[in-house]
């Protein structure tokens, strides 16, 4: 049934820590690895080690360059800041007030997921005792309009099985008995080598994810379009203001007169 | 948004196709006050407007939905779209079309049998079986082959406005704008059918007002829409990510080398270059030109065998060249995480 059912007070998801994330890939290719083998798999590509290779990953991790004056000021999640002080469109950030995110990508398991709803079939649908949002790939016919529906690119078409294939948030882990249980976990988050991804319960105050996500302000994506993310994402934490960077550039000035008269000639003879 | 040609065929096509039925199905209605068996006998008659009608859409819808389940990555499972109709609009399309055909099917059964009937009696005044016909039958059927079309279409325009993430259909022109582009195109379709021999219709210079005004609001429309989703509030990548408040957000590392799923299907670009020419081209060969034809129909009626295909031909290029612009001028909202503005 593509209609949502009422929502239980479990909310399985992700919370990914943006100020850690170094951006190695690891939970992307840990996420492909266990998937092309688990039960949602395989996921095969189209022309793997060819020209252009193409399939689908439940995980992609962005680069982003946020340039602004805002990122010294230790005041996060405050009102914009005035726009960057360095021209948007150069190609060089300005080092003194520039920092590079990590951002990884993937589904947020909504509260109101449009991509259930507009599913002609039912092989979409959203799990009532967790919350996770699940394709039955038996039942798809790959129309793509859950791809359409979706604001956060979180399903893509396997060219090769022509059916949507989705994060599962690794249901095929997390409530399997034949893992230790502290390998219950989906894999992306027992990859990740700074801990920058930690799954729990949201629905749950007191769970871990939650008190994490209550202490570092963490937040919900475009939370304006009204999908109710479940995962949530913790914002860099602050920088250094920037005024070491800039004292580091600044140009030396030299007092000529009290060198010797050899300095001054090298001086001289350097500055042509 | 990438246009992909299948749709493409399928919405204009079947668009055209149940606007045809749409004023088929009046037409047929319309009989229904002035019940007189004898006339019936003759306008029913193969050939004639009614059929050719009926035969046409039954065409243009069939090939358009067959052609739909091209897009699909699994078309052998296409049955399955007829279960959601609770929650998603696209499956409602796909029980309304399959229950439009009910109409249309029991329309020419009807006329199958009759026709039968009145071979085996020859040119004898008295008709000898029972005929189906009766003023009753044919409203029924009419008017919900009508409701049907118009239904069908309604859920089609419904499938693109409910999509939240994209701006270019998330709004009210959507709708409105495939149903009257329906009832166009049908209306253009059946004007051609009119000068087939034995085409005649009753009513044709309403039909002929008909096109000129849905010509002239189809143009209208277009343009209020164009203005709408030319005045895109800008949304940014710092929106997208949630970053915005620290600073101008900027991709500099795409997660992949390669195109993706994503980037190509709703990453398209091509269009934009050359939407100003290409919106002219609607307006122009879309809309006024056939409006100014079938006017022309009205005055001079020794074009209007020639106006109504001239009128189906540029008309119709417009309207694939207007569904064209509605998917790849379309912007999704996944393209801001890879810094689109």
């Amino acid at each position: 049934m593509t209609s949502l059912p009422t929502a239980g007070p479990r909310k399985l998801g992700l919370v990914i820590d943006l100020d850690t994330c170094v951006g190695c890939h690891a939970c992307a290719v840990a996420c492909k690895e266990w998937n092309d083998g688990g039960a949602f798999g395989p996921l095969p590509d189209a022309d793997p080690y060819g020209a252009e290779p193409m399939g689908v990953w439940f995980n992609r991790v962005h680069g982003y360059e946020v340039q602004g004056s805002g990122i010294g000021d230790s005041r996060l999640g405050k009102a914009e800041p005035r726009a960057a002080r360095s021209n948007p469109e150069s190609p060089i950030p300005n080092p003194a007030n520039a920092m590079s995110v990590h951002f990884p990508r993937s589904c947020l398991h909504c509260e109101t997921p449009a991509c259930v709803t507009v599913c002609p079939t039912g092989a979409s649908y959203k799990r009532a005792e967790d919350g996770i949002v699940l394709v039955d790939e038996d039942k798809c016919i790959g129309c793509q309009l859950c791809a359409w529906a979706c604001p956060y690119g979180a399903r893509e078409l396997s060219a090769k099985r022509g059916v949507m294939q989705k994060c599962t948030l690794c249901v095929d882990r997390i409530y399997n008995e034949t893992l230790d249980e502290a390998d219950r976990q989906p894999a992306c988050v027992m990859a990740c080598p700074t801990r920058a991804r930690h799954f729990g319960d949201l629905g749950d105050s007191d769970s871990a994810v939650s008190r994490l996500v209550a202490e570092r302000g963490g937040y919900a994506l475009m939370p304006e379009l009204g999908y109710a993310p479940v995962n949530r994402y913790l914002p860099p934490r602050p920088r250094r203001d920037g005024t070491t960077a800039a004292k580091a550039t600044v140009t030396e000035s030299i007092d000529t007169a009290q060198m010797s008269p050899l300095l001054r000639w090298v001086d001289r003879v350097l500055s042509r | 948004m990438r246009p992909s040609f299948s749709i493409l065929f399928f919405t204009v096509m079947s668009g055209a196709g149940y606007g045809l039925w749409m004023i088929v199905g009046v037409a047929l209605a319309m009989f229904w006050p002035e019940t007189s068996s004898g006339e019936f006998l003759t306008l029913l008659r193969w050939p004639g407007f009614h059929i050719y009608g009926l035969a046409a859409g039954f065409l243009l819808v069939s090939s358009g939905l067959l052609s739909s389940l091209w897009h699909l990555g699994r078309p052998a499972r296409a049955w399955r779209a007829f279960s959601q109709w609770r929650s998603s609009w696209l499956s409602r399309e796909g029980v309304t079309a399959i229950f439009t055909f009910a109409p249309a099917l029991g329309i020419a059964v009807v006329v199958a049998h009759d026709a039968w009937i009145m071979r085996t009696i020859g040119d004898e005044p008295v008709v000898g079986g029972t005929l189906w016909f009766t003023a009753t039958t044919l409203a029924i059927l009419g008017t919900l082959l009508a409701i049907g079309s118009v239904l069908t279409v309604f859920c089609t325009g419904n499938i693109y406005a409910c999509l939240k993430p994209v701006r270019a259909w998330h709004n009210r022109y959507v709708v409105a704008g495939y149903l009257l582009l329906g009832i166009y195109s049908g209306g253009l379709l059946a004007w051609a059918l009119c000068t087939l021999p034995h085409g005649h219709m009753r009513g044709t210079r309403w039909l002929l007002a008909g096109v000129v005004a849905a010509a002239l609001a189809g143009a209208l429309l277009k343009h209020f829409y164009w203005r709408f989703i030319d005045r895109e509030r800008e949304s940014t990548t710092g929106v997208a990510t949630g970053l915005g408040h620290l600073g101008t957000v900027r991709s500099f590392e795409q997660p992949h080398t390669e195109e993706n799923y994503l980037t190509h299907e709703m990453g398209f670009r091509i269009a934009r270059k050359h939407s100003r020419k290409l919106r002219r081209i609607v307006v122009v060969a879309g809309f006024l030109l056939p409006a100014a034809l079938a006017l022309l129909a009205v005055f001079v009626p020794g074009s209007w065998r020639v106006g109504a295909w001239i009128a189906l031909v540029t008309g119709m290029t417009g309207l694939f060249v207007e569904r064209w612009l509605f998917f790849a001028e379309a912007r999704h909202t996944v393209m801001l995480y890879y810094g689109a503005r």
